[in-house]
């Protein structure tokens, strides 16, 4: 921690992102179409139709193709935490890794060993049986969704935890606060279901492009008809939990939800910007400072967003470095003192500890089971790694934009949903060739959509690795940049040879069709 | 319940569930062993299409046990997390490397447009099989041998060698660098062993058993050699010993072997495991068809009691089991790199679910394989690797 290496810090960032990236690039599709196929083959017990049967399996291989590079790259997101980010690793482990042994007890295995009867079971187990084990596929692999997403939730609002000055990390005093904790519940929800939207415009899109080509009508339009359903029952569910999630980051993560909307200057009454580009200020008494060169607002929205009352106060980016005393905000210049005094407490305490000064030893651990010490010091611990305040504000124009890109392209797939649930009711949809080239577009945009998602989730929050209490460029490993660098390369490639793979067979696989899979 | 224990006894437990997953990686390790002797036991192409998928269909159970594992330990021993994955960075990247393209090459390579070819694949599976089990059995024997880093009175880790990991397998100078190879090669073979052993149990197909048999015991003899020369080295090396009144680190001659005298029991099982594993080996070779067939379980279980109290053997009676030869006292031991009580605690409570969990993959595992692979299956199957 003594010599920032920032090489180090931005290429190890460089290499999680990356991997993360790529990662999500499979996983959505993964949680939602599970649900999808789940559904379908209930359909096909029910009526037992081998059309749905056709239609099950068909998007079963679909399924196969992506899985496989979906687990790959989280095996090695899993491990990158102890290889990158290993002084996180040690400050966090005893509350972040439970969760993650947990999901590899209760949900990874659940998914594999189903994984493994659906896939090869058709003709082995018993049809009831069959139907359980995909259920338990889509269970399985959303139960991993559960638990990563409760450690994240943690990492973006810190609770039932206590330092321990002993041993210099969080020790875990209430499970039940990490696992409830509204950051994560509503984290977890609004990724699921924003992953299911992901996975129905997915099979909305290749089913249009099969009508476009005149082709497969019959299992297009039951797929349409399952996807559109699905897709606008979770659209609407994304938006609630959407909006619960923006009142829980107003509260817990202020910085971001000002990055988020590009707002400097708090006020009451504050206006939503519905769309903007952001620009340079050109004021030499304001470097930090960034305008919009055009934008379009909706008065008071955002207070009522944050706080649900057009009147409350919503903070600015300015607010929270230099403070508000009328509004009760505490400047990061103040911050980062109380942080420093709490870092130096720690520091005494060690050496105290060292030197056997019992006395002095004791009254200083007192103070780290103190809770206005927790409160009012602790609390602001990662702020002392820190001189200047301006470092701990996150990249506002990539906030901004994310943000909005997300949003729009929720917005734009509910409008895609209803229009398809429509067309399909009515049996019309190969008359609206136009429709049908807008659904195909709408598969890269739901991609782009649910990365952005992930992108404000992950910028807005910089420099925290953990909000308020450790910096990112604290969490890194003790190792050489130029080894960060190479493993970058090696696993951008590694990936990049598998992605280019993944699409050619999926393009081949949907071009040969549904028929081909049919015995 | 668990809250009653002693926080050493929480400590003590979880080691085991960790020792338990190493155990179950190594013996599932037998998908890996398998996917390098596809071209020597398969010969025409669908002989080969029948090895692979028998393979493919469990390289799930391998894999997420991999990543249970990391998990786990994670979770209950972070301070291993840190120290060795940040640490030994370069052997953890390579395993991670063999790992990534294990999945894809199953689920690829029978698929026209795979960029890469089904000789490309397969040649990706021959190095999951290869990197892999060397490359674990190497890093778990520095749990006896020791790895080069310091942790600081913050418990930050450094790493003590600009190879970072490397050096535990290429520093010739050091006798323990030949300790950790026998151990990564013995896991080789033994998985290559475990492999040919699963072929009898799936496949139905004469020409196959014919080549599997042989290779059986071309496979079973460096096995023993390694794991031999493994076993002898460690019970005559100085240990890392823990003194239980100070909890200082000392070097202790003949530690380990101290530690299966005093513990008889980790003796007896380790022992039971190392007949059952011989024991599966001469049943398959020696006996007909249908000895043959059920051979695997009996060298499965002896290699998860074999590993399971090697674990035992490196962490428990006052054992550091993850030393450090560059500075002593940095050793980790199961109660200076442990979670939290409340941490254990809460997860012995999930821990609870294992049994449950096992008995669900038995059941699954039972109905997938309850016939024998044969051509016929691999023409009329809809999801072929």
């Amino acid at each position: 921690m003594e010599n920032i290496d920032l090489q180090l810090i931005d290429w190890s960032r460089a290499q999680f992102a990356l991997t993360a990236i790529y990662h999500w690039l499979f996983v959505p599709l993964t949680l939602g179409i599970t649900f999808l196929i789940a559904i379908m083959e209930t359909i096909y017990v029910k009526t037992g139709n081998p059309e749905w049967k056709k239609i099950t399996k068909f998007w079963m291989t679909v399924f196969g193709i992506n899985f496989a590079i979906g687990v790959a790259t989280g095996l090695i997101l899993e491990f990158e935490f102890g290889t990158n980010w290993s002084n996180y690793s040690w400050f966090v482990g005893d509350i972040f890794g439970a969760p993650l042994a947990v999901e590899g007890i209760m949900a990874f295995f659940m998914e594999s060993t189903f994984i493994a009867v659906m896939f090869f079971g058709w003709n082995k187990v018993s049809k009831k049986f069959h139907l359980i084990s995909t259920w338990l596929v889509a269970i399985g692999s959303n139960l991993s969704a559960l638990w990563i997403l409760v450690a994240n939730g943690w990492m973006q609002n810190p609770v039932g935890m206590r330092f321990n000055p002993d041993t210099a990390r969080n020790e875990m005093i209430n499970f039940w606060d990490v696992l409830f904790s509204p950051t994560a519940i509503n984290k977890f929800l609004h990724t699921i279901y924003s992953s299911y939207i992901l996975a129905a415009a997915f099979v909305i899109g290749i089913s249009a492009y099969y009508l476009i080509k005149k082709r497969e009508s019959v299992f297009a339009r039951k797929s349409i008809l399952v996807a559109s359903i699905f897709g606008l029952v979770f659209s609407i569910m994304t938006v609630a939990t959407g909006d619960e999630s923006a009142r829980e980051i107003a509260k817990t993560q202020p910085m971001k939800f000002a990055a988020m909307e590009g707002l400097y200057f708090g006020t009451a009454n504050a206006p939503l910007v519905a769309a903007g580009m952001l620009k340079d200020c050109n004021d030499p008494e304001k470097p930090h400072i960034k305008d919009f060169a055009w934008n379009i607002e909706i008065p008071g929205v955002l207070s009522y967003m944050a706080f649900l009352d057009r009147n409350a106060f919503v903070p600015g980016i300015y607010d929270l470095v230099h403070g508000n005393e009328q509004q009760g905000i505490v400047s990061y210049f103040d911050k980062i003192e109380r942080g420093k005094i709490a870092r130096q407490t720690l520091e005494d305490y060690k050496l105290a500890k060292e030197n056997g000064n019992v006395e002095l030893a004791a009254s200083l651990r007192a103070k780290f089971e103190d809770q206005d010490f927790i409160d009012n010091y602790f609390n602001y611990f990662g702020f002392s790694y820190f001189d200047d305040p301006h470092d701990i504000i996150p990249n506002v124009p990539l906030s901004f934009y994310t943000f909005h890109i997300m949003v729009a392209v929720g917005f734009f797939l509910i409008a895609l949903f209803v229009v398809a649930l429509f067309f399909a009711i009515k049996n019309t949809l190969h008359r609206y060739k136009w429709f049908l080239i807008i659904a195909l577009i709408s598969m890269p945009l739901a991609y782009i959509g649910s990365q952005s998602g992930w992108m404000i989730a992950e910028f807005g929050r910089q420099p925290w690795v953990i909000q308020n209490l450790m910096p990112t460029h604290t969490a890194v490993s003790n190792i050489q940049s130029g080894m960060v660098i190479t493993t970058f390369w090696i696993f951008a490639l590694v990936f990049t040879v598998l992605l280019i793979a993944e699409i050619k067979i999926m393009v081949n696989q949907v071009k040969k069709g549904p028929k081909i899979e049919e015995e | 319940m668990f809250e009653q224990m002693e926080f050493s006894t929480l400590q003590h437990y979880w080691f085991i569930i960790i020792a338990l997953l190493g155990a179950l990686l190594v013996f599932l390790l037998f998908v890996q062993g398998g996917q390098t002797l596809i071209k020597q036991l398969g010969k025409t192409d669908q002989e080969t299409t029948m090895l692979v998928n028998t393979f493919g269909r469990k390289w799930e159970f391998t894999f997420t046990t991999l990543v249970t594992f990391g998990g786990a330990f994670f979770a209950s021993f972070p301070l291993f997390y840190s120290t060795s994955f940040g640490g030994a960075y370069w052997v953890w990247f390579i395993i991670l490397v063999a790992f990534v393209v294990q999945a894809v090459s199953y689920e690829y390579r029978s698929k026209s447009q795979n960029l890469l070819g089904k000789k490309g694949f397969d040649a990706l599976l021959f190095f999951n099989g290869l990197i892999a089990p060397v490359f674990l059995g190497t890093a778990v024997a520095t749990f006896f041998t020791g790895s080069p880093f310091h942790v600081s009175g913050m418990n930050m880790s450094y790493w003590d060698n600009s190879l970072h990991g490397l050096e535990l397998a290429l520093d010739v100078t050091r006798v323990e660098t030949f300790i950790n190879l026998s151990l990564g090669l013995a896991v080789f073979f033994l998985s290559r062993v475990l492999g040919v052993l699963y072929v009898f149990n799936t496949i139905d197909h004469d020409e196959i058993i014919k080549r599997a048999r042989k290779s059986l015991l071309i496979n079973s003899i460096p096995f023993l050699v390694f794991f031999l020369f493994f076993l002898i080295s460690i019970l005559l090396i100085d240990g890392f010993a823990i003194n239980p009144q100070t909890q200082e680190i000392f070097m202790e001659p003949y530690k380990y072997l101290h530690n299966l005298l005093e513990m008889p029991l980790v003796t007896a099982l380790f022992l039971l495991g190392v007949v059952l594993v011989l024991w599966g080996i001469i049943r398959a070779y020696f006996n007909t068809d249908k000895c043959a067939t059920k051979a695997i379980w009996f060298s499965g279980l002896g290699t998860v009691l074999v590993v399971l109290n090697l674990f035992f053997i490196a962490g428990f009676n006052n054992t550091a089991f993850y030393p450090s030869f560059t500075d002593l006292q940095s050793s980790l031991t199961i109660y200076n790199a442990s979670s939290s009580k409340y941490t254990l605690v809460a997860m012995s409570y999930v821990s609870l679910m294992v049994p449950f969990v096992l008995a669900y993959i038995w059941y699954a595992w039972k109905s997938i394989n309850n016939k024998r692979i044969d051509q016929e299956e691999m023409d009329n199957e809809s999801h072929v690797y």
